[in-house]
């Protein structure tokens, strides 16, 4: 029994597509999966074998961060649809998120740092 | 019948057809959903940015994620982040079962969604049970414990633990007088636990004393026992608050630590039997780092592991609707979009906790 509410069919059904077009999706949904593996898998073993306070790190923290970035945009864009969706939606979100906290981490990490001096000999 | 119901209103409000679309183009339950995941992500932002301003505050005294997470269950040993990494890997191919869930759901494929929304809501017990593993693990801690040299300074202990095979009674208690030979796990008083518990609770209350060669301690019934170990292995430390003497060790130079050519044998010992000693971690005190670590590791780790029981209790009612047929009737499978979408979050929020909590 369909229930008469047009407000959920209307944009609902946009969505539906044939079993053709869902090989094509399912082909790119493994393809992500295998980047993301092959990602995290990068991530351990960089983690692993550098270490912290060596020359390297610091290098090794950025790519870090700009793995989690990477592996961030896979998942919403394609396993979340964000892609997908009116451009509107998509901007209204990630691009407010995206400033907000970019202006909380340059607030706060500054803050931290300015702290460090003053903490560093607090008993544990 | 919904053609007839949507003239209507726009005749009410005086506007055409075309000019009905939402300016998101998705419903409303796909919209509230995204600005609840707004909100959440925002929530999650707060605890991870405030925990990049303490750990920058603590500078070298931060705990690092391999040094601290390095155990697997069943298996002894070293395995620096190998944990996590299943953990986050199990997150990820859950969020893969859930997305083909969803992709079914656009075929109106009944049984592709029954069989990926199952899949998911397995991955999502699993992961959970991991959780609750590693949160045993981090609570109970390892057999070293921390300690508080005699300079004062704080360091944390690696290596391999000596068993300990038994203990040898010198002078019995009310309990352990009527046992024969020594006290074993089999023999041994349901307040002890075990050797290892009894030998650790004795070293925390400073019922421990001896040297690394001859350890004596008193059981819960006031028994003396003479503690048979095996040589502990590789016995390292690593200095994590400065004291008089020792200098932070940095986990990338070997040198900065105290190895058994340095007596770290005899350091640790002295500590022990003087009760210097930390085990595991809770509310008020832990082995690993500054108290504020290990707050923000169950108030960060449990504050996803809240989400994910969410999520599976979510899943689980959309499993049950998806069984009974409900979607089906009503025409489209949206509510497993929904449900996947707060699913795939969880796993985002995963990505940046593995990185900032575990790697970083």
């Amino acid at each position: 029994m369909a229930e008469e509410r047009d407000d959920i069919i209307e944009y609902s059904l946009y969505t539906h597509h044939s079993e053709e077009e869902g090989k094509k999706k399912r082909k790119k949904i493994w393809q992500v999966t295998l980047i993301l593996s092959i990602v995290t898998a990068v991530e351990v073993i960089l983690g692993i074998f550098v270490k912290q306070h060596s020359d390297l790190w610091l290098t090794i923290k950025i790519l870090f961060i700009i793995l989690t970035v990477v592996k961030a945009a896979y998942i919403v864009m394609t396993f979340m649809h964000m892609g997908d969706e009116h451009k509107i939606l998509r901007r209204g979100i990630l691009w407010v998120y995206i400033i907000f906290i970019l202006y909380m981490i340059f607030l706060i990490v500054g803050e931290g740092a300015a702290l460090y001096p003053r903490m560093y000999n607090f008993p544990w | 019948m919904a053609e007839h119901t949507s003239n209507e209103l726009s005749a009410l409000v005086g506007m055409g057809e075309e000019r009905r679309q939402s300016p998101v183009g998705a419903s409303y339950g796909k919209l509230m959903m995204w600005i609840f995941l707004f909100s959440d992500a925002l929530t999650f932002g707060g605890f991870l940015v405030a925990l990049g301003l303490t750990r920058y505050s603590y500078g070298g005294a931060w705990p690092i994620g391999e040094e601290t997470f390095e155990g697997l269950p069943f298996i002894a040993g070293s395995y620096p982040l190998a944990f996590v990494a299943f953990m986050t890997f199990l997150l990820i191919l859950s969020s893969v079962t859930m997305v083909l869930a969803v992709e079914a759901g656009h075929r109106m494929d009944k049984k592709g969604v029954t069989k990926w929304l199952l899949a998911t809501i397995i991955g999502g017990l699993i992961f959970l049970g991991s959780q609750a593993w590693e949160w045993s693990h981090f609570i109970h801690g390892t057999n070293f414990g921390r300690v508080e040299l005699s300079d004062g300074s704080q360091a944390i202990v690696k290596g391999k633990f000596g068993e300990i095979n038994n203990f040898e009674v010198l002078r019995a208690g009310s309990y352990y007088a009527g046992i024969e030979g020594a006290i074993t796990n089999e023999n041994i008083a349901p307040e002890d636990k075990n050797l290892m518990h009894a030998f650790r609770h004795a070293a925390a209350s400073r019922k421990l004393s001896g040297t690394s060669e001859a350890l004596q301690l008193v059981l819960h019934d006031g028994t003396v026992a003479k503690v048979n170990k095996e040589k502990d292995e590789n016995l390292h430390m690593i200095v994590k608050v400065p004291g008089a003497v020792h200098p932070v060790s940095t986990a990338a130079h070997k040198d900065t630590w105290i190895h058994e050519e340095d007596g770290s044998v005899d350091l640790y010992y002295e500590g022990l039997t003087n009760g210097r000693v930390t085990y595991g971690a809770n509310m008020q005190e832990n082995e690993y780092g500054p108290q504020i670590y290990s707050n923000f590791f169950f108030f960060v780790t449990g504050f996803h592991g809240f989400h994910v029981t969410l999520g599976i209790i979510v899943n689980i009612v959309v499993f049950v609707n998806v069984l009974k047929g409900t979607y089906e009737r009503r025409g489209h499978y949206e509510m497993v979009e929904k449900g996947g979408l707060y699913w795939h979050f969880v796993d985002l929020v995963w990505v940046f906790v593995f990185t900032f909590f575990y790697l970083i």
